[in-house]
């Protein structure tokens, strides 16, 4: 039991307490030190596999339970976070080595690493909740870091936004679910009937779609890039975004068969759509953050064929590769001197070894070349949904390997424009040398976390022979498709920075629309901001005007002019009192008369 | 205890009042809002001595401890005060939002004072200047009619009222007594209309001020016949034996309840009866704003839970549908309308509507998961608030204006502050692991619960928290990120005073938030 409550408590205990420090030295110690406990917390995790309950909150018929259950898998997933968080806290005390709101960050990002920590122990769907929407408000702290950005705030707040949104479904299936089933514990929430089944999670889904930026919410991730280089690794690889999957897979006993058709669309939509998108990107970053889409929708593959195992395993293998190529990209970036645009982000491979093997070995491993970690997953993932013999299935498994082609084409085309086209003569600046060490670590993490496969750890399909020949067959295709444009424009000698040398090239007139993403993210925005102003508009129309004006000040109105007149009855003179006394016992003489002839 | 911790308070305000030209009248008050406190923290101690309420053989919860004095029998008056599971938490909220009111008030007196002394005038002997000086603006205030008085300087006077209306408000919590109930219930708006008339914003403060009265005066007279029907119905005033019998005739129940309803509603405030709040809240000095959203409004919720909802359970549950989808419209109304306000403290006047929506679905429910989760959420809601109007209030004074459109930069001016504010923001939006969360959350669940047509409701309710987050993170972004504007450039950030007052807020959001379950506990042995 105390290993998985300092597993979750002392990030955020340490999260907490650097939010008020100052200084930067106790915050970098602080920083490291708490994931490093962690990591080794969650090492225990992996061998006693603490499962346990306490009461958090009695509602009377219902209640919420500090509830964990750390199996094996839940306990992988939480090495790589831990792991992953450790080497990003590494990476970025020298990263932001000038920045005088470092202590804050080192902070946020303990705290988001407890909120992943949480999703990932929980099994009660309510505490399970708390890690997920901290989260959400971790990214949008970490997002929102440069200050000086104008586009920052405005990306951190529609991360909040788009993932909140998601989260309205997902607390209302959460809570569908817990009615029907008296608890909120993944493992008592599976009986409940059919029906219900259905409609919850078919909002806890679009709750995980939020989180998770798939189709149609995707649009929440590609501005985030506006946070620091070491955020978008920490919410691509390890926590954020692949918490929606993995939520998923813990949820899998209690999706009714006959819906995966749904996430299979969801994920299949995603992987080939994203894929396009980061084929067309202009931009270093665009391309990483449209390639993570891509690579939770396989996962979400393997949750449609109620593979849970592929899913976690592509999971952490992609936690691997991912978190190298964000980190390699904020070196190369800096190395090169710019902001990351592909136009004219380059390097020469001999100009920084480290960094071009680094982002060769991730690109790979994306990419699906053996013996790489991402072969192996990506094999998992397909054989699954190929074993599956579902319609979901098929859709799936002709959508990942559309998908592969796909991403071997945006990493070499990535590949290439980075380190082949030349770059002037510069000095070497070393990479500093505890950003080297991430780099190496991920770099070994990388090429080994294939080696999980052989260790039983996930139940995943066994390799199939036919399969590996398909995918790596797909993958080479997506180079060939790549490396034929590259050469068409190599060999007509066009300039290195001209935008015809770009393989992107293949995609045709499609390519501007792609690289914007299909426009999502704009008309999105415009449709919320018009529905905003207008609902807005509408809701003050009716609460100042009508409710506030009209009904609450009319009526005091009303009263005073009532008043009024009431007085100037009583301001006549005498000849109008007499009247006034005239007529009023006229019509009393009038009343009586007739009330006595009545009876 | 239960008299000391009302006495406290009415004690302490006497006074203030009766020195309130010495300098250290504010610590008088702050020390009788101290003394209050403790007096109110101490009550859990060795409870169980009232008449607690057997259901099926097995204890069910009941009063802690009861006082009773007779005072005017014939007219179903007695004094009579008891404190349960419900009341207590409410009444500790009270007692803590008094002594960091006072404690405002009288740091606020400090500072001036010390920026007196900073710069003398020449020539000036530096001793007791100061204090002839506010002696001098007291008079003078005097002299002159209360109009005159210069808002923004802290007076004893203010301490006083503030004493006043925490002493009103715990003596609602504790009144056992439906009779002593109305007096205390009517008695807080007294001084509530002279901090907002005296102490308020110069150039709404006279009408704010009137609509506040006049419309709570309108909901109490209305409230005021429920009650005197349900005392001549069940022919006792005693509120824990009416509940305990089950409430009043179920004939009558409906109309009992229909107009006891509609006086809390107004207090509450529910929709459509809300239309005081923003004036007041907008028109009313820091302090009051602060009681106004921390005390004066659980009054409402209080009052329907415990009272509306005890003595007609039958109306209640007749009522239920129309009082739940008034919530709900409030929720989102609030919600909609906060996403173009553009002052800040009008906004988070708003957003108590909404705050108060989703209380009044929670009890509509009628569930026992719905019940906790309103009791909860109303108490959530009294520790947050007040956070939020004391930033406000605070960033007013240094920016000299509230206009979401001049203000910007906070984060660069003053890091602190706005760390507090970000926080304050993602508590009222119901942030998991803070304490808006739970009652919010588990509104939706009862609703969810009871099924059908609530279904609606519950995703009606989860999409106004989305609301939530949406308006307050607009606020954000106008308030702390951006450019440094000419409003925020050069502003303080917060000092170890302002520190103190709100710790204790900002450290209740967190408790609550990670462990809920001590309070959900006391709600379950209440007297419902």
């Amino acid at each position: 039991m105390t290993p998985g409550l300092l597993l979750i408590g002392v990030p955020a205990a340490a999260g907490l307490a650097g939010l008020l420090s100052r200084h930067r030295r106790p915050a970098t110690y602080l920083a490291i030190a708490a994931p490093a406990f962690t990591l080794a917390m969650a090492a225990i995790c992996a061998i006693v596999n603490p499962r346990f309950a306490l009461t958090l909150a009695d509602f009377g018929p219902i209640q919420v339970d500090l509830a964990l259950d750390l199996s094996g898998t839940a306990a992988a997933v939480a090495i790589a976070t831990a792991f992953v968080t450790l080497l990003v806290q590494v990476y970025s005390a020298p990263y932001l080595r000038d920045d005088p709101r470092y202590p804050p960050f080192a902070a946020q990002v303990n705290l988001f690493c407890a909120a992943m920590l949480l999703v990932v122990a929980a099994d009660d769907l309510v505490f399970l909740l708390i890690g997920w929407e901290v989260m959400g408000a971790c990214s949008y702290l970490l997002i929102a870091h440069y200050a000086k950005l104008p586009e920052a705030p405005g990306a951190a707040a529609k991360a909040f936004l788009v993932t909140r949104f998601g989260d309205v479904a997902f607390v209302l299936g959460v809570m569908i679910l817990g009615a029907s089933a008296g608890s909120f514990r993944i493992s008592e929430v599976a009986h409940v009937p059919n029906g219900t089944a259905a409609a919850a999670m078919l909002l806890i889904l679009f709750g995980c779609i939020g989180k998770s930026a798939q189709f149609p919410l995707q649009i929440w991730l590609p501005p985030a890039m506006a946070g620091p280089t070491p955020v978008s690794a920490l919410i691509h690889a390890a926590t954020m975004v692949a918490a929606g999957a993995y939520v998923l897979t813990r949820l899998i006993p209690v999706w009714p068969a006959h819906l995966t058709i749904v996430v299979a669309l969801v994920a299949a939509v995603t992987m080939v759509g994203a894929g396009l998108c980061a084929l067309a990107a202009t931009d270093l970053k665009g391309v990483l953050a449209w390639s993570t889409v891509s690579q939770v929708g396989f996962m979400f593959a393997a949750v449609a064929v109620t593979a849970g195992d592929a899913a976690l395993f592509h999971l952490v293998s992609h936690a691997a590769f991912k978190a190298l190529l964000f980190l390699t990209a904020g070196v190369v970036i800096a190395l090169a001197g710019t902001n990351g645009s592909l136009r004219s982000t380059r390097l020469r491979p001999g100009d920084s070894p480290l960094a071009f093997w680094a982002m060769t070995i991730g690109l790979a491993s994306m990419a699906g070349l053996p013996p790489l970690g991402g072969f192996f997953s990506k094999e998992a993932v397909l054989g699954a949904a190929y074993e599956a013999g579902t319609s979901a299935g098929v859709v799936v498994f002709w959508a990942g390997v559309g998908a592969s082609i796909l991403t071997a084409a945006y990493s070499a085309r990535l590949w290439l424009l980075l380190f082949w086209r030349g770059a002037p003569a510069m000095e070497t600046v070393k990479v500093p040398r505890a950003e080297a060490f991430s780099l190496w670590a991920l770099m070994f993490a990388t090429a080994g976390v294939g080696m999980v496969y052989y260790a039983n750890l996930f139940h995943v399909p066994d390799l199939h022979l036919d399969l590996m020949a398909l995918l790596l067959l797909a993958t080479l295709g997506g180079f060939a498709v790549i490396a034929d444009a590259w050469w068409r424009g190599h060999r007509r000698a066009v300039p290195a920075l001209d935008d015809e040398r770009d393989p992107a090239g293949v995609l045709g007139r499609a390519r501007p629309a792609l690289a914007a993403g299909l426009h999502a993210e704009r008309l999105a925005d415009r449709t919320t901001r018009a529905i905003a102003r207008t609902a807005s508009a509408t809701a003050r129309t009716l609460d100042e005007r009508l409710v506030d004006r009209t009904a609450v000040e009319g009526s005091a109105r009303a009263t005073l002019a009532a008043a009024e007149e009431t007085a100037a009855g009583h301001r006549g003179g005498l000849v109008r009192y007499l009247r006034l006394s005239a007529a009023g016992t006229l019509l009393v003489a009038v009343v009586a008369i007739g009330v006595s002839l009545w009876t | 205890m239960l008299v000391l911790a009302v006495a406290v308070p009415f004690f302490g305000a006497v006074l203030v009042w009766a020195w309130r030209d010495r300098a250290f009248a504010h610590w008088i008050g702050a020390g009788a809002a101290a003394l209050a406190l403790a007096a109110v923290a101490v009550l859990p101690v060795g409870r169980g001595g009232g008449d607690w309420v057997s259901v099926g053989g097995s204890l069910s919860g009941g009063w802690w401890h009861e006082v009773e004095f007779a005072w005017a029998p014939s007219l179903y008056l007695d004094f009579s005060l008891a404190v349960d599971g419900v009341s207590w938490p409410l009444a500790l909220l009270t007692a803590l939002l008094g002594l960091l009111c006072c404690l405002h008030n009288a740091l606020g007196a400090e500072r001036r004072t010390a920026a007196a002394l900073q710069v003398p005038p020449p020539g000036a002997a530096t001793g007791g200047r100061p204090r002839r000086r506010l002696r001098a603006v007291n008079v003078r205030g005097r002299a002159a009619g209360d109009a005159s008085e210069v808002p923004g300087i802290p007076s004893p006077v203010l301490t006083s009222l503030l004493l006043a209306v925490q002493f009103a408000s715990t003596l609602v919590f504790f009144a056992d007594d439906l009779i002593l109930f109305f007096i205390a219930f009517e008695s807080v708006l007294l001084p509530m209309w002279a901090i907002i008339r005296r102490y308020g914003d110069p150039a709404a403060r006279r009408r704010a001020a009137a609509k506040f009265a006049l419309f709570t005066v309108g909901g109490s007279l209305i409230m005021a016949t429920g009650l005197f029907v349900a005392v001549a119905d069940t022919g006792t005033a005693d509120l824990g034996a009416i509940i305990v019998a089950g409430g009043v005739d179920p004939g009558i129940s409906l109309l009992v309840f229909t107009l006891l309803a509609i006086g809390f509603a107004v207090k509450a405030p529910l929709w459509p009866l809300h239309s005081w709040l923003p004036d007041a809240h907008t028109a009313a000095p820091t302090a009051g704003s602060v009681l106004l959203a921390g005390v004066l409004l659980k009054l409402g919720t209080y009052g329907l839970i415990r009272v509306a909802g005890g003595i007609a359970p039958h109306g209640a549950a007749d009522a239920a549908p129309v009082l739940a989808v008034l919530a709900v419209l409030g929720i989102l109304v609030a919600g909609l309308v906060c996403l173009s306000l553009p002052e800040l403290k009008r906004l988070i006047a708003y957003s108590s509507v909404g705050h108060m929506g989703f209380v009044v679905l929670a009890f509509a429910t009628g569930t026992e998961a719905g019940i906790r989760a309103a009791l909860f959420g109303n108490l959530a809601h009294g520790l947050i608030t007040p956070l939020l109007f004391f930033l406000a209030g605070a960033l007013k004074a240094r920016a000299h204006t509230g206009l979401l459109g001049s203000l910007g930069g906070l984060r660069l001016a003053a890091p602190v502050f706005a760390g507090l504010l970000g926080f304050a923001a993602f508590a009222s939006l119901g942030l998991p692991g803070l304490a808006g969360f739970w009652g919010e959350a588990f509104t939706v669940y009862a609703a969810a619960e009871r099924g059908g047509a609530w279904l609606a409701l519950a995703a009606a309710a989860a999409f106004g928290a989305f609301l939530a987050a949406a308006y307050l993170l607009r606020m954000l972004r106008r308030v702390s990120h951006g450019p440094l504007v000419p409003a925020t450039s050069g502003i303080g950030d917060t000092s170890t005073a302002e520190l103190v007052v709100w710790s204790p807020l900002v450290a209740g959001t967190l408790l609550l938030g990670l462990m809920p379950g001590p309070l959900l506990d006391l709600f379950g042995e209440g007297l419902l």
